[in-house]
């Protein structure tokens, strides 16, 4: 039975083609997943489904009924059901008040709990989904938060559930859980549309696969027919080279981060917990762990936007003193920030304004102490436009106007350029193409070979392993000793990620500081 | 109905939306006009007429402009670094009280000296007005709208105070008013039998400076920046809260100014109705503008076109001249609305 239909969905955004007239269908009772490259057009595609966005052309049947455009409650009358990448639980209610939230009328006194809890426990049961629902979702680990997000779709009896790259942010160990939570509702003739970029994982739980690539439906496959391979090769169009890694041997320190703690917000756990690592020359060391665990705390402090509570912190052997960004900047730290949005770019700013930032009072960019030298500034930005392939119309447009790969591509450029010593990499290629990605890895292994020290943060194992020679993980603002990447595997990691960063001992190797 | 992000935005429509949106106020307002029974037509004409039509009307408007077209910059130039200086009526009439404190009588320079030196200490008052807003939003993250705000009230009564007592001109007959500017430091007339004073040239200057400033320099570069996005600019090393000192500097001197046009300017010396509101009508000045600081010079010359419009068609017709503030706020609202419309585009399906 043809549980979902959509016919010749077409939807512009100006000049934009985000979906090409797509077509597909989705049977009850399976999963089907959507396979593309960042800005392929899957979310978009699902916002019209949900009713988020209307399409210029097409319709959408489920059920075999025509869903009205725009409307997201006849959606999920219809019995669909998303499940977003960002959750959308209110952290000071129970597990139990997310759930039943809007789903009960607005005009009612009271709202029946004890029939919720019976449900709920019901559901619980039926899809093995342990969860609290007494414990406030604030107190609840982001696996938890995930199966209650799941758990709100079920609650409003959806049939076709949409999971929007949902594996971002579980240890592998958790992946696995939640693999089996959706087998067990596929055999309960739930169907499931699973959207990722990961291979591995779509070739791990889904029954089929149809890709999307630049707005339009490339090719579909049945998932015991594809391969690997196959699919990156339908995902990106072309064959895609991976950049070599050279293991190097390391020189002397370039940062060296003794004992330092960051406090937290009154009453609450350090953010960095005594955190002590020291990066080489000529080496990448990765830094695993599940989201929300420090990292964030981590870039913060090696871009000199946080100061430690207590600990030492070195530069090429200095003593950092004062932390500033400027700071860092001028004594060699190259800075690649996690969100390009929130802080890699100006947006309403042009893109040769954007690649001066960090060199804005250097010679020859100013002039009369306080003028800015248009001519020199121009002769800089397009320098670095041409070096590092950023494209770009005109460099005074917008660089909001910018594709997410280019928009990295400049700032790597104003990063790079500097010759940083150590450049610190916060998820780098979140949300980039194939191509931007090897283009950026690319980069990054070129800096080391020159002689930079990397610190790559990654949510993405795979990454860490491709590119790192040291993997370390951080678990409640705690790290771990570096292991070497041939010495552990990703279940290891997985393990270590979970918590349990004793786990990491046994697989060093003697002599290796 | 629902709003879509436009991609680009053509410079033609940045241009075309105010004046639209004019054009929507003025056809909104006439049915107010209408309702008191009066012809639109006329009272737009003697509107037109009061602003424009002679030359008295227009030197009446470039007065009046004088002191809006200051305010105006002083808003635009904060409002650009998301600095929401609403303070700027209370820093005027601190540039008012340096001007008065040192040009009655303290200091005298000859003219060439004088005028300049008037400028600068009221310019560093209404600077220093906004110390303690800007202490309090760096240090403690204290809202500047509320405290900036609030202040205006603080000052306000200070002058108050003054007038009413220790500054209070022995000359004035018991009218709370202080005592006049010295001869030197009146700003002369740039016209002929008119009250057009060489604040106009200073305010003309002011903006094409802060154009200047914001597009050409490291300065504006950073301001433009912190405004756009703090986050980005403090990772790329920019410091916010110097930047927003500077930017408060700036805008409170700008007001100071403002001040010191009035006072040595129009009136001559200092009284509780030197400024009706040119503080709080800056904002609406800039925002008029979209911030452009020179645009800023044509949405003053607008304000103060409709506000000495109808006061003249008040006469002309039997039409109150509050239909001016009516004209001038449904004029912001209807800018605001064609600003956002340049940047999205209404769908209705």
């Amino acid at each position: 039975m043809t549980a979902l239909k959509i016919k010749g969905v077409t939807k512009t955004f100006g000049s934009l083609i985000a979906n090409d007239n797509i077509s597909l269908t989705l049977q009850q009772g399976e999963v089907l997943a959507l396979l593309g490259e960042n800005g392929a057009g899957k979310t978009t595609l699902m916002n019209i489904l949900f009713g988020h966005y209307v399409a210029d052309q097409g319709d959408i049947e489920v059920f075999g009924n025509q869903l009205p455009p725009g409307a997201t409650d006849a959606a999920i009358q219809a019995g669909v059901g998303m499940v977003h990448q960002h959750f959308t639980l209110a952290d000071n209610l129970s597990v139990l008040e997310n759930i039943i939230l809007g789903t009960e009328p607005l005009t009612s006194w009271r709202s029946d709990t004890a029939r919720a809890r019976v449900k709920l426990n019901a559901l619980a049961e039926e899809f093995g989904l342990a969860i609290e629902p007494d414990k406030l979702v604030g107190d609840i680990s982001v696996g938890e938060r995930q199966r209650v997000e799941i758990m709100k779709v079920l609650y409003r009896d959806a049939k076709i559930l949409i999971l929007d790259e949902p594996t971002a942010v579980l240890t592998p160990q958790e992946v696995d859980r939640l693999f089996d939570t959706l087998r067990s509702m596929v055999s309960r003739g739930l169907s499931i549309i699973f959207i990722s970029h990961k291979l591995h994982e779509i070739l791990n739980i889904s029954d089929r696969v149809c890709v999307l690539r630049r707005g339009q439906m490339v090719g579909e496959i049945a998932t015991r027919d594809a391969d690997r391979d196959k699919l990156a090769l339908m995902m990106v169009g072309h064959e895609v080279t991976r950049p070599l890694v050279e293991h190097l041997p390391p020189g002397p320190p370039v940062i060296e981060l003794d004992n330092i703690v960051l406090a937290g917000s009154r009453g609450h756990k350090p953010l960095l917990d005594g955190v002590s690592l020291k990066i080489r020359e000529c080496e990448i060391i990765g830094l695993a762990g599940v989201a929300g665990n420090g990292q964030s705390s981590l870039a913060e402090l090696l871009s000199g936007l946080k100061t430690p509570s207590s600990g030492q912190l070195r530069l090429a052997g200095d003593v950092v003193k004062q932390y500033s960004p400027r700071g860092f900047i001028h004594a060699g730290v190259g800075r690649i920030p996690e969100d390009r949005h929130v802080h890699g770019v100006i947006g309403d700013m042009m893109v040769w304004e954007n690649l001066i930032s960090e060199n804005l009072r250097e010679k020859p960019l100013w002039n009369f102490s306080s003028l800015i030298n248009f001519t020199a500034c121009r002769a800089f930005a397009s320098r670095l436009i041409e070096q590092f392939d950023v494209r770009c119309k005109t460099m005074e447009m917008p660089s909001k106007q910018l594709s997410g790969g280019n928009m990295q591509k400049l700032i790597l450029a104003r990063t790079l350029q500097n010759n940083p010593r150590f450049i610190l990499a916060n998820q780098p290629v979140r949300g980039l193409d194939e191509g931007a990605i090897a283009a950026v890895h690319e980069r990054l292994l070129a800096a080391k070979r020159r002689g930079a020290g990397i610190l790559l943060i990654s949510e993405d194992l795979d990454e860490l392993f491709a590119l790192a020679d040291r993997i370390v993980v951080i678990y409640h603002g705690h790290v771990s000793q570096p292991i070497a990447v041939s010495d552990i595997t990703a279940q290891d990691i997985g393990i270590m990620m979970a918590g349990d960063l004793a786990h990491g001992e046994k697989f060093l190797q003697a002599g290796v500081s | 109905m629902r709003l879509e992000p436009r991609e680009t935005v053509s410079p033609w429509m940045v241009i075309f939306a105010p004046v639209m949106a004019i054009v929507v106020a003025l056809v909104i307002t006439s049915g107010l006009i209408l309702w008191t029974g009066e012809s639109i037509i006329e009272a737009y004409l003697a509107l037109l007429k009061g602003a424009f039509g002679s030359r008295f009307a227009l030197t009446e408007t470039l007065t009046r402009a004088t002191p809006l077209l200051l305010t105006g910059l002083a808003a635009a130039v904060a409002f650009r670094a998301r600095f929401w200086n609403i303070g700027a009526e209370g820093q005027l009439y601190c540039g008012a009280l340096a001007a008065t404190y040192f040009g009655t009588g303290l200091i005298t320079l000859p003219p060439f000296m004088m005028i300049p030196f008037l400028f600068m200490v009221g310019a560093l008052a209404g600077g220093l007005a906004l110390l303690l807003p800007v202490y309090l939003k760096s240090k403690l993250k204290v809202d500047e709208v509320v405290t900036t705000l609030l202040l205006n009230f603080v000052i306000l009564l200070f002058v108050n105070y003054l007038l009413e007592g220790p500054w209070r001109d022995p000359m004035s007959m018991g009218w709370p008013q202080a005592a006049p500017i010295i001869d030197e430091g009146v700003l002369p007339r740039i016209m002929e039998k008119s009250r057009l004073h060489l604040g106009l040239i200073v305010g003309v200057i002011s903006a094409v400076a802060v154009w200047f400033v914001m597009r050409f320099t490291i300065w504006g570069y950073e301001i433009r920046a912190v405004g756009n996005n703090p986050s980005a600019a403090t990772f790329a090393g920019i410091s916010i809260n110097k930047t927003v000192l500077r930017v408060a500097l700036i805008s409170g001197g700008l007001a100071g100014f403002a001040g010191v046009t009035e006072v040595a300017g129009l009136k001559g010396y200092l009284t509780l109705d030197l400024s009706p509101g040119f503080g709080y009508a800056g904002i609406a000045v800039a925002m008029l503008a979209n911030l452009h600081p020179l645009g800023v010079i044509m949405s003053a010359l607008f304000l103060a076109g409709i506000y000495v419009g109808a006061d003249s068609m008040s006469r002309a017709v039997n039409i109150p001249n509050y239909i001016a503030d009516v004209l001038v706020a449904i004029s912001v609202l209807a800018v605001l609305v064609s600003i956002m419309l340049t940047q999205f585009r209404i769908r209705f399906r």
